[in-house]
């Protein structure tokens, strides 16, 4: 097996894939907890759609770099939907499942009426759970991820005190003169660039996990903010790693893969909080 | 000069006034309780003055040197909160965000002033305990020691004792007694709990259809005041 991993990791793409794929789990994972915690989870679903309906318009206009389009779309989205999540008299919910499933069915109708591609559900297929675009990204494609990605784990780190106050106790941030509007906005805008970066790896229907699973995973053993942002980043790109190298031993589909590592790696984490909670009581 | 001056405040949301013509002021040393029916706007009268809104007319000043920025607040507990994962220190430190101007980390200067007040509060053996765990007067005091970090001068808590058993309750108003009277905190508090609104107060502020503002004495000898203890079933002190 060794053997095999070794003679796959001469290939340019599988070495790519793996940079980009531990990339995006690292950032994916350090927003994570703060969405869980602010409620905001359903906000990245719903924009993975709205991505998933962007790339559909770009390759009905035959961009030949649909980022330029996609990219744009999914952060003024994030920026709405965080809008209307505000105001109260709006149903945040009811505005994003909208949004979503409304740019799911156009992004498909889209794909149907003009796609030249002979194979239209495989093309489908792919952009909703991946497939192995992750394979055979483009030199450029590998250099966005990587300057994108640590643009992401930059800012993370600069605004860690202020994310966390905000994450907290909004009010409480506000009266203390923190622009709490901006920093969502922040927030909001950097899911948008982790959602578009993510759709390489896992497609956009199982971004959400990505997201999900290393925090509430986290959330289950550690008791201080800190802790659980760190382990939630270490189990993201433990598991991405894992769900990589899996994947192309055994072909499997990459997303699948990698999500299907998190759900186990969330199932350990809670049978081990059961078990430390039977031992201390 | 007052601490902090409210004339002719009128507040609401939306356009929709809930609540008009408050004027009132706040001296350095003051315990000022706002009391009043639910829903009467005594939430959104400390939001205000907070700079969480605006209001729809009047003016509020800040005098003695104070900003609206530091004004150490104790909001009601939130959803979100319940279940965070995040240790004492961690949030007490939070209440230092807003000396932190353009810095992006806390420095050696907060970090002493999260300690001293978590000290202050009996917190530091809980300083590593992660606040989900806490009892809900534990929980209370990371939020007042919080609230600590942000002033020097003013505090702000809105209903810092609902849900407390009665133990934990008069403990914490004991807490918030020594803040005013030993520290020389100013304390302005939203109460439901009269009875102790009128043994804790220097000052009422009654918020609602009718509006009183006064010493506690003058309070008490109004028909207002009458009126909503017989309403409350609280005991004239």
């Amino acid at each position: 097996m060794i053997e095999t991993l070794r003679m796959y990791m001469q290939y340019d793409m599988v070495r790519n894939a793996l940079i980009v794929g531990v990339l995006i789990a690292l950032c994916s994972s350090l927003l994570g907890v703060t969405l869980v915690l602010k409620r905001f989870s359903y906000i990245g679903d719903g924009l993975s759609h709205v991505a998933f309906g962007a790339i559909a318009i770009a390759a009905v206009l035959h961009l030949s770099d649909d980022m330029v389009l996609v990219m744009p779309v999914t952060i003024l989205c994030a920026v709405l939907l965080l809008r209307t999540g505000q105001k109260t008299r709006i149903r945040g919910d009811a505005a994003i499942a909208m949004i979503s499933v409304g740019a799911l069915a156009v992004g498909y109708l889209l794909m149907n009426i003009f796609s030249a591609s002979s194979n239209l559900s495989g093309d489908v297929c792919s952009t909703l759970f991946g497939s192995a675009s992750i394979l055979t990204l483009t030199k450029a494609e590998v250099w966005l991820s990587i300057i994108l990605s640590v643009v992401v784990v930059v800012i993370f780190l600069l605004f860690y005190n202020r994310i966390f106050a905000v994450t907290f106790d909004e009010n409480f941030a506000r009266a203390a003169g923190t622009k709490v509007e901006a920093y969502n906005l922040l927030i909001a805008v950097v899911i948008a660039v982790i959602i578009v970066l993510a759709m390489n790896l896992v497609g956009s229907l199982l971004i959400s996990a990505l997201v999900i699973f290393p925090a509430m995973s986290a959330m289950r053993l550690f008791r201080s903010f800190r802790a659980v942002t760190i382990a939630s980043a270490v189990l993201s790109v433990f598991c991405a790693l894992m769900g990589i190298l899996v994947a192309i031993l055994a072909d499997t589909p990459v997303g699948s893969t990698i999500v299907g590592m998190d759900i186990l790696a969330f199932l350990i984490c809670l049978g081990t909080a059961r078990l430390q909670g039977r031992t201390s009581k | 000069m007052a601490l902090l001056t409210c004339k002719d405040l009128v507040l609401g949301y939306d356009g929709h006034p809930v609540l008009s013509g408050i004027s009132f002021e706040v001296c350095a040393g003051d315990y000022l309780c706002i009391v009043g029916e639910n829903g009467s706007g005594k939430t959104t009268l400390m939001k205000t003055i907070l700079g969480l809104q605006k209001p729809l007319a009047g003016k509020i000043t800040f005098g003695d040197g104070l900003k609206q920025n530091e004004i150490g607040y104790l909001p009601q507990q939130t959803d979100v909160q319940r279940d965070f994962p995040a240790t004492v220190r961690e949030i007490v430190l939070s209440g230092c965000q807003g000396r932190m101007g353009r810095r992006p980390f806390y420095n050696r200067e907060d970090k002493k002033t999260a300690a001293q007040n978590m000290e202050r509060l009996d917190l530091s053996a809980l300083a590593g305990r992660c606040y989900r765990e806490l009892s809900g007067g534990q929980q209370q005091r990371v939020l007042l020691a919080r609230a600590l970090c942000a002033t020097q001068k003013l505090i702000v808590l809105d209903e810092p004792v609902s849900g407390l058993d009665p133990h934990v309750t008069s403990e914490m108003y004991g807490l918030i007694r020594n803040l005013n009277r030993e520290d020389g905190i100013t304390v302005m508090m939203i109460s439901h709990d009269i009875t102790a609104a009128l043994q804790e107060a220097t000052h009422i502020l009654h918020v609602g259809e009718e509006l009183f503002f006064g010493t506690k004495a003058d309070y008490l000898a109004s028909p207002l005041a009458a009126r909503f203890l017989a309403l409350k079933g609280g005991e004239p002190v």
